[in-house]
């Protein structure tokens, strides 16, 4: 299959505007007509289901939890990235075009990533009109403050609920369009298939969480925003319930996979601290503006923070990247620290964390200033750590957190199954191989917002003369029927192990060999180890209850079951790609100094993975770099 | 350590609820509640019986889906907090802790811990947005909003949706929760040409889903996770006058 990302012509300032003028419209009163699923409600669902209802079309959009608010892009603290330049300090849409492709190693396509950022001071726009409390100048006008892998200061933020406030604007605008009857919302649903009649998507099977039931959903279109996958991870900063069923069961019908091993580990997140552990906190990447992040200069250091003297500290990343310091970008971050964390150096009673130190901030600004920039990130810390902050440094350690990889889509968001979108998080698209901070709100929101609503109407322009799909139709009957079958299998086990103990032990395997560091041999064992996985959880995995009843260990087991999969995918792609670029480190390919060794020779290119009968085939999407030449990635 | 916890078990809404023991060890302290919990479901599952349904999703506190009573507290034993940010270090080896679900009329239980928050969702849905369409908006900073009026708006709209200030609430008001999404947006030039309607359709609302009365006891602003004042509630009331005194 020849994959066509179908790329305006034109030169890159012109692109989306050409894409615009040919696109296909259609006409009010046909697009009553129309009907559109969106799964997920975050800032990509949300989005997208409320502004395509206010353009007239009829919308089902389905979310796992108790309310659209709750989806996970409400916990993203630092902030949104957009190229307005109200600090005057050099920015340009160019710029930030430039350094989310270099943030991205050279692995995302120009048009995608320019789009990105020209969409980008409209959004802020939007969100100031939708009631966000962006923080504010005494004067009244915008702030912004830095983020990593970044010279110029282009984020904006509403303290340190960025997500939160961005959610609860696009979760308020979707209800308004609940409540003009243009939107059903159906929360507690998880959608657990994919229906495609003649090659196009036509709808979706879903259980009702609560009743246990089996619905069916027909749709002219089909949107995906279900999020990212680093729950593979099982320990993340992910929600518990994030997962990647909807697009796996996806790519089993057909749309391909791009990137799936391009995962980014976030470099500042709360340590682990045992094996009961659930989740990963983040501590926002903002708190790199002013916090300064060391290690002791000798292993097995005994003495408190505090009591360690200035001249025994390492401030590593301000050591090995004096131009960006501790705003290095995240995968280098990470890098950094497992490096120091692997050497010995290690901090906390488990020796697998660093400091991250606001004394030399406190002493330059005060501790109001410091207060007020990062009061609540501070309060957190102290909920869960029970340590001040203010009086000695945060320990904190990298955790997965964000999937660059997702769904192969074109330029229109559309997958490899026409009449499939996937949107936000969950598609490959904008941030190659990896992203840069407080882009994800930004993707997410400008998917949702102003790219598919621009887009998905060049579909349907040609649907309307077809046939309105049916749940009537046999390929419904038959997907609910499989779904039925899997469920019935898995109930029927009745084994000796917890869902939870299988997801650790496949945790453990993805986070030991595809996560910050990458090699053949790792690889190789880590595929084989998760095929025991999946046989061990086919025969042996314990649930009780039924499947007609809200039953929650059957939830997690039916994603643990699509993560399994998934992580072979991830691993089998990671291995395939013999070069390190980006997230992406593979330990035969680096510099003498330890640095990603890329390849661009042979993979300058976008890794498509279609599902064969339970193999995985690749295809290539060549990347042309038409407007800017690939540089080495330096921040040195 | 080792507690025993009595917690709420009740099949659905119809079905009657009691209070189950549970002997649970093997804790740790730097376990988060929530994660005791899910250590005593792995224990049930092992003995082959049905798990405790409660909810969560982020675990970092802002979600805002999780939320139970323990020992008589919406949230638990500290001010201020999401049953997330909860850690077993709060309690004492051999302590007994009492788990029961949010107990309002407004906010039937579905199963066990769970309850049904739809009412909050029906009165954001009536008004608690503003009106414009995506691709409408001017220029960001073309209104000024001096600082102190964003601070305020932001301390408002830092609401969860928990529902911990409906729960502790005598009266089962849901007064906080309304007037915290009211002034976030009423404070705003943005949410200016529609403040009164959405006050009275909003205020409306909350009444016709059966929450009750606020008599100012001020139990809610010390469950609430975010810390939002009541001095909310005494604004939207003023706000409410003055929409139904323009008819």
């Amino acid at each position: 299959m020849n994959l066509n990302a179908k790329i305006p012509t034109g030169p890159l300032e012109q692109k989306w505007q050409n894409y615009q003028l040919k696109s296909q419209l259609i006409n009010p009163a046909n697009k009553k007509k129309l009907k559109v699923i969106v799964v997920g409600s975050g800032l990509a669902g949300a989005g997208a289901a409320s502004t395509l209802a206010e353009l007239g079309y009829d919308i089902d959009c389905f979310c796992y939890q108790d309310s659209a608010r709750r989806a996970h892009s409400v916990a993203a603290q630092g902030g949104i990235n957009a190229a307005k330049n109200y600090q005057h300090d050099g920015d340009s849409v160019y710029r930030m075009f430039y350094d989310t492709l270099k943030g991205g190693d050279f692995r995302s396509r120009e048009a995608n990533t320019y789009r990105l950022a020209e969409l980008s001071a409209p959004l802020i726009d939007h969100y100031v009109q939708q009631g966000v409390p962006f923080a504010r100048e005494y004067g009244g006008t915008l702030v912004n403050r830095s983020f990593g892998g970044v010279q110029v200061q282009r984020t904006f933020y509403a303290r340190g609920q960025t997500g939160q406030q961005l959610l609860l604007a696009a979760y308020s605008q979707l209800y308004k369009m609940v409540k003009a009857k243009k939107v059903t919302m159906h929360p507690r649903t998880e959608m657990l298939d994919l229906v495609v009649i003649d090659g196009k998507a036509k709808g979706i099977i879903v259980r009702d969480l609560v009743s246990g039931e089996l619905k069916k959903f027909a749709a002219d279109a089909v949107v995906l925003a279900t999020g990212g996958y680093s729950r593979v991870f099982r320990l993340s900063t992910l929600a518990i319930g994030c997962n990647g069923s909807a697009i796996w069961k996806a790519h089993k019908r057909g749309a391909f996979f791009g990137a799936p091993s391009f995962t980014q580990i976030h470099p500042t997140a709360l340590p682990q601290t045992s094996e009961a552990q659930s989740k990963l906190t983040l501590m926002s990447e903002s708190l790199r503006n002013d916090g300064r992040i060391w290690v002791p200069k000798t292993t097995n250091e005994d003495r408190k923070a505090n009591d360690i003297p200035e001249q025994e500290r390492d401030y590593y990343l301000e050591r090995r990247y004096p131009s960006f310091g501790n705003l290095a970008p995240r995968d280098i971050a990470s890098r950094a620290a497992k490096e120091r964390i692997d050497a010995g150096f290690g901090v906390g009673r488990l020796k697998n964390a660093v400091y991250l130190d606001f004394k030399h901030a406190i002493e330059k600004f005060g501790l109001e200033t410091i207060k007020d920039r990062y009061g609540n990130l501070f309060k957190m810390y102290k909920k869960i750590t029970g340590i001040d902050a203010y009086l000695e440094p945060m320990q904190i350690s990298p955790a997965a957190h964000f999937s660059m990889g997702g769904l192969w889509v074109d330029y229109e968001l559309m997958t490899t199954i026409p009449g499939l979108y996937a949107i936000g998080e969950c598609n490959f698209s904008d941030h190659g191989a990896n992203r840069l901070g407080a882009n994800s709100l930004l993707q997410a929101s400008v998917d949702g917002y102003f790219i598919l609503p621009n887009t998905i109407n060049n579909y349907l322009a040609k649907e309307i003369k077809e046939n309105h799909p049916d749940i009537s139709h046999p390929k419904f009957e038959e997907a609910e029927k499989e779904i039925r079958q899997q469920i019935q299998k898995i109930m029927a086990i009745r084994g000796t192990k917890t869902v939870d103990h299988f997801h650790r032990e496949l945790g453990k395997v993805m986070w030991n060999n595809c996560a910050m560091s990458r090699s053949k041999k790792g690889l190789e064992e880590a595929i084989k180890e998760i095929k025991q996985i999946r046989e061990g959880f086919w025969e042996d995995v314990k649930i009780t209850g039924s499947a007609d009843e809200l039953n929650p260990e059957l939830e997690k087991a039916l994603r643990l079951a699509d993560f399994i999969e998934l992580g072979l995918l991830m691993c089998t792609d990671a291995l395939e790609r013999k070069e390190s670029c980006g997230a992406h480190f593979r330990e035969e390919f680096q510099t003498e100094d330890g640095e990603a060794l890329r390849m661009d020779e042979d993979y300058s290119f976008v890794s498509a993975w279609e599902f064969e009968k339970g193999n995985f085939r690749l295809h290539k999407e060549k990347l042309e770099f038409e407007f800017v030449k690939p540089s080495v990635r330096s921040y040195k | 350590m080792k507690v025993l916890f009595k917690i709420w078990r009740q099949e659905g809404y119809s079905e009657k609820g009691k209070l189950h023991d549970y002997e649970v060890d093997g804790l740790t302290e730097d376990m988060s509640f929530l994660e005791a919990l899910d250590h005593l479901n792995e224990l049930l599952v092992l003995k082959g019986e049905k798990v405790i349904a409660f909810e969560y999703d982020c675990r970092e506190g802002i979600c805002g889906q999780c939320g139970v009573f323990i020992n008589g507290r919406a949230h638990g034993p500290h001010n201020n907090i999401t049953t997330c940010q909860l850690h077993m270090r709060s309690f004492k080896d051999g302590d007994t802790i009492i788990v029961e679900p949010w107990r309002a009329t407004s906010f039937p239980v579905i199963k066990d811990l769970m309850v049904d928050r739809s009412a909050l969702d029906r009165i954001i849905e009536n008004g608690a947005y503003i009106s414009s369409k995506t691709g409408t908006a001017p220029e960001a900073n073309a209104i000024p909003i001096p600082k102190e009026l964003a601070d305020r708006a932001m301390d408002a709209a830092a609401c969860i949706g928990c529902g911990a200030c409906v729960a502790t609430c005598k009266n089962a008001s849901a007064a906080l929760f309304t007037s915290a999404k009211i002034n976030h947006l009423n404070n705003l030039p943005q949410g200016k040409a529609e403040q009164h309607r959405r006050v009275k359709e909003m205020t409306f609302q909350m009444d016709k889903e059966g929450f009750g009365s606020c008599t100012f006891t001020g139990a809610c602003e010390v469950e609430c996770p975010e810390g939002i004042s009541i001095l909310n509630i005494a604004e939207m009331n003023g706000r409410r006058i003055k929409a139904e005194l323009r008819d």
